[in-house]
């Protein structure tokens, strides 16, 4: 039961396509796509403390906290976003969000 | 023996939660699947031994993204049955392209840590014991990344106009405090002063 960087790089990568897949089977909800991007980042975050621990420097702790302002910004954004596509449509199918194609 | 555990139950957990997060009928489930989720990865960090940052995620995450995701949720009343159309469609596509970006991953990984920088390390590095990891990370956050701090903090503020912008509505027919057409009044607009001729008064024509 001896826990190596290689377990949790795994755990991430699992993580990851989890959010990847989220993305692909979820194309219509927007929510669920929003989350499985807070996923994808929450892979990398795991990626990056990891390496940060196992390399003993703490750059990559810092960048996690940064990854996660990023996160916290978009997901802000996109849910603003998201009501008010809401408030225009009356609908968040974003298939239909391809009215400024021209 | 007991970090084993731990690292698997936390482990379990967070894979487990994010696979609900993608497949729950209820986006009010994913929401708290994906609360779960973050705890667990919480739990992950401590057992690496970066506890400010597992603080940092159950604070962010759980006490403030989640809850503005459960907000819009059950804000907007949208048919999320009706959202799930197609989800058979793109099962087989989407679970083949997980599965090759799974195992390429895996394969990155394993490699890097046979013959990249981690080659070799059996274990973490053993932390400094005269310092906690807040005052590590403080220490190299506000010298080395102190330019990059600044720049989180404008990131924020955008998104924080961003998002007030987006979502501010100014209703029509809604009597509101103009402050700068308030200031800018002055005593020559607002009165005039007329004479009046003793005993015959001033008629309302006159005044307008």
């Amino acid at each position: 039961m001896d826990i190596g960087l290689i377990h949790y790089l795994s755990v991430a990568a699992i993580l990851f396509t989890i959010g990847v897949f989220g993305i692909f089977v979820n194309r219509k909800n927007v929510i669920i796509i929003l989350m499985s991007i807070e996923l994808i980042l929450l892979a990398v975050n795991i990626n990056f403390v990891a390496f940060s621990t196992y390399l003993n420097d703490i750059s990559g702790q810092i960048m996690a906290m940064f990854v996660l302002t990023v996160a916290a910004a978009e997901a802000a954004v996109g849910l603003a976003v998201l009501v008010t596509f809401f408030r225009n449509r009356g609908d968040i199918a974003v298939d239909d969000a391809s009215v400024m194609k021209g | 023996m007991l970090q084993g555990i731990a690292f698997y139950l936390l482990a379990a957990t967070a894979v487990v939660s994010g696979l609900l997060v993608v497949t729950a009928r209820n986006p009010v489930h994913s929401v708290l699947y994906l609360i779960l989720a973050f705890f667990s990865a919480a739990g992950l960090f401590v057992l690496l031994g970066a506890e400010f940052l597992a603080m940092l995620l159950v604070v962010v995450y759980v006490g403030a993204v989640a809850v503005l995701f459960l907000f819009v949720v059950m804000m907007l009343d949208v048919d999320f049955l009706k959202l799930r159309e197609g989800y058979a469609k793109y099962l087989p596509i989407g679970g083949l392209i997980a599965v090759v970006l799974l195992i390429e991953m895996i394969v990155v990984s394993s490699a890097v840590i046979q013959g990249g920088a981690t080659a070799g390390l059996t274990g973490p590095g053993a932390p400094d014991p005269d310092m906690s990891n807040v005052e590590a990370i403080g220490r190299v956050l506000y010298t080395d990344y102190i330019y990059f701090f600044q720049a989180a903090g404008i990131v924020l503020l955008i998104a924080m106009i961003g998002a007030i912008t987006l979502t501010l509505r100014h209703k029509p027919h809604i009597k509101r405090q103009d402050i700068s057409n308030q200031v800018n009044r002055s005593a020559a607009k607002a009165m005039e002063i007329k004479s009046v001729q003793t005993g015959q008064g001033v008629s309302p024509e006159e005044l307008l």
